[in-house]
């Protein structure tokens, strides 16, 4: 499991890549990619192209991200996933809080 | 470094003296024995932090004595070095091998000593701090397991209230499900409904179990008051979300069965793909999380829609979390979907399914070691239970409660969209204890006599729709959008009651403002259905009853308005 971040060219979108396995183990990594302060930062996008898997702790670090981002106004999309990733999101009915591309 | 206390066993004084001046010189303090039996002794007695031992002495050599006092330190690691002016590689492997830690040859040299004292200290100490370490690890561990079974006791109290054991349910719960996670609640609503959930927390351990205390309480709470799953999974989504930390949620399915209108009504969130079994047709239903799991939204976000549907007898769901998909084989591969599906549809037949996927999750599981946290529900469509009166216990007379009263309570449309006065009518009407005992059938009565105000007269829904199975569903759309789009209307509820504390008479009037109906026709209607009961309609299975609880069941005006008289206790005759 590996955590990388990126802020775009004008500060405004973070980019959050997990790799490996998204659960518990990546806990800190996770929350420390989206607290250490971008304040300009307006938009997260989560690439989960080298997720393998993600279980319901991972769920729950997506939920601290959009509550830190802004609750109901957070503009969160999670890019990149493949099917077992996008089943287990389809299945807790996450679109209907993040944009699933 | 602090002083260490070391024992010197020599039975040469020359040597010993020497040994023993340098070692005090290096600021330790030294006990000198004669013998290995001495020495022995004198470790009983002082239990030094080391012992240094001659290899050859009187009465007992050095191996003898290093056996005894490695016995006498037990658990504890006590260093002891052979002094030796053996040269050949056996004698001085031979002295390790009795139990001595390392050797050190005469003549000393005190520079050499020195280490072998500083590293043999160091060795003890770190011997001390895992000893430590360990027995704070055990005795967290067994305050934990101390914990964890009272935590658990405290939850069967709360869980175990429920009807899981009834004819129509089987399931599968690890004992220890709690601190996985997984809840399964089963508990009867006054008309003889019941209500399941089955839950998985986020989680393990203390985190997963703390939600799921109030959960059981609002289930098996709502449930009593005759509450169905829409308010329950409402009201524990509004608990959960305002006590949980956010990241921490519940994945939940419940099912409400109406065993005397052939009904069930279904809400699941975040809870994968689970079954619906008709057993006329030997097919299978997909079921699909339609909603996020609870504990996540808000009141104001949460959605309460529910999948409806209309079942046989023998028809059941079932339902299970993702534990069962994720149970592993010995090669670690997860047991999943596909599989699941090709057990349920090879099943001989419907009561085989449940055995057959505890059977499968056996064999495949096989003896790696057994996943716990499987939980795994069926519950299936049945007769409705015998409801019956407890008799009337005369020497409490029963004169305690109101008998001469009379309760009104108007619901506009705005209440009518979300609200179910039901509980609450029921409330009032447990306070007299007469009716508090056949408090089931008047569930039954009032459901019926409401529904019927709200949905025909209000909604003016068509009851004919609910006789196809294909009408049924349109019926619930049809439901579900006027109810979205109610503007105005109301229904008024009549209570009135009379009684002595041995007997009443209860009068319950249901006045709607919509447009009436041609009764006359539907009486005939229902007289002939109550002939031939059993006929397979899908509605008015509930007139039959209401017939035989009630005196009698009149319509007055346009038909907008129902009124049913009951007297307790219901006569034998009748009940």
């Amino acid at each position: 499991m590996s955590v990388e971040s990126k802020v775009s060219g004008d500060g405004q979108q973070l980019t959050i890549q997990v790799s490996g396995r998204f659960d518990f183990s990546a806990h800190q990594a996770f929350r420390d990619a989206y607290e250490n302060p971008h304040s300009s930062v307006r938009k997260y996008v989560i690439d989960l192209s080298g997720t393998s898997y993600l279980d319901s702790s991972a769920l729950g670090m997506l939920l601290l991200l959009r509550d830190y981002a802004g609750g109901d106004n957070a503009d969160i999309s999670i890019t990149n996933c493949n099917p077992d990733v996008k089943k287990i999101l389809a299945i807790s009915n996450f679109e209907q809080l993040f944009v699933i591309a | 470094m602090s002083s260490v206390q070391i024992l010197i066993a020599d039975d040469n004084q020359v040597d010993r003296k020497i040994l023993g001046r340098i070692l005090q010189k290096q600021g330790h303090r030294v006990i000198e024995a004669v013998n290995g039996r001495e020495a022995v002794e004198l470790y009983r007695q002082h239990l030094p932090e080391m012992v240094l031992l001659d290899v050859m002495m009187p009465e007992m050599d050095g191996k003898q004595a290093a056996l005894q006092i490695k016995d006498a330190a037990g658990e504890d690691f006590v260093p002891i070095i052979f002094l030796t002016s053996l040269t050949d590689a056996y004698g001085l492997a031979e002295c390790l091998d009795s139990g001595g830690d390392d050797f050190l040859n005469k003549p000393y040299n005190p520079v050499v000593l020195e280490a072998k004292v500083h590293a043999f200290f160091r060795m003890r100490e770190m011997h001390y701090t895992l000893q430590q370490q360990r027995d704070t690890i055990a005795r967290h561990n067994e305050h934990m397991m101390r914990e964890q079974e009272a935590a658990k006791a405290v939850f069967d109290n709360v869980a175990h209230q429920g009807c899981l054991s009834a004819d129509n349910i089987r399931y599968l719960v690890s004992p220890l499900a709690i601190f996985n996670g997984d809840v399964l609640l089963a508990a009867r609503q006054p008309n003889g409904s019941m209500n399941l959930l089955l839950g998985d927390f986020t989680g393990h351990g203390l985190p997963a179990a703390i939600g799921a205390m109030p959960l059981a309480e609002i289930f098996y709470g709502m449930t009593n008051k005759g509450y169905g799953v829409r308010d329950i999974v409402r009201e524990i989504n509004f608990r959960l979300k305002q006590i949980l930390p956010v990241g921490f949620f519940c994945c939940a399915v419940m099912v409400e069965m109406n065993f005397e209108r052939k009904t069930a009504s279904l809400w699941m969130g975040g809870v994968p793909d689970c079954y619906l079994y008709r057993q006329q047709t030997d097919k299978l239903e997909e079921l699909r999380s339609s909603h996020l799991p609870l504990g996540v939204l808000s009141d104001t976000r949460f959605r309460d829609s529910l999948q409806e549907f209309n079942l046989a007898n023998g028809d059941r769901f079932l339902l299970w979390s993702d534990g069962i998909l994720e149970a592993r084989n010995p090669a670690g591969e997860m047991f999943g979907q596909p599989r699941l599906f090709d057990v349920i549809s090879t099943a001989a037949s419907a009561d085989d399914i449940f055995p057959a996927i505890r059977l499968a999750l056996d064999e495949y599981q096989g003896d790696s070691a057994r996943d716990d946290d499987i939980t795994l529900a069926e519950i299936c469509m049945v007769e409705p239970p015998e409801q019956t009166t407890p008799e009337i216990d005369r020497t409490l007379a029963c004169k305690n409660g109101p008998m001469d009263w009379s309760f009104e309570y108007r619901l506009g449309s705005q209440s009518l969209a979300n609200f179910n006065p039901l509980p609450v009518v029921m409330h009032v009407l447990s306070e007299v204890p007469g009716l508090k005992m056949m408090s089931g059938q008047l569930y039954t009565v009032l459901s019926e006599l409401f529904s019927n105000a709200f949905e025909h007269g209000v909604l003016e829904l068509d009851s004919a729709l609910k006789q196809t199975p294909a009408g049924f569903t349109e019926y619930y759309r049809q439901r579900g959008q006027r109810i979205a789009e109610l503007q105005q209307g109301q229904v008024k509820i009549h209570l009135e009651h009379q009684g002595d504390g041995l007997a009443g008479l209860l009068r319950v009037r249901f006045e709607d403002s919509g447009p009436g109906f041609d009764y006359q026709a539907m009486l005939a209607a229902n007289a002939a259905a109550l002939q031939q009961a059993g006929t397979g309609q899908y509605s008015g299975r509930g007139i039959p009853l209401i017939h035989r609880i009630c005196e009698s069941v009149e319509y007055l005006g346009k038909g907008n308005v129902v009124e049913a008289v009951i007297h307790w206790p219901i006569p034998a005759t009748r009940a």
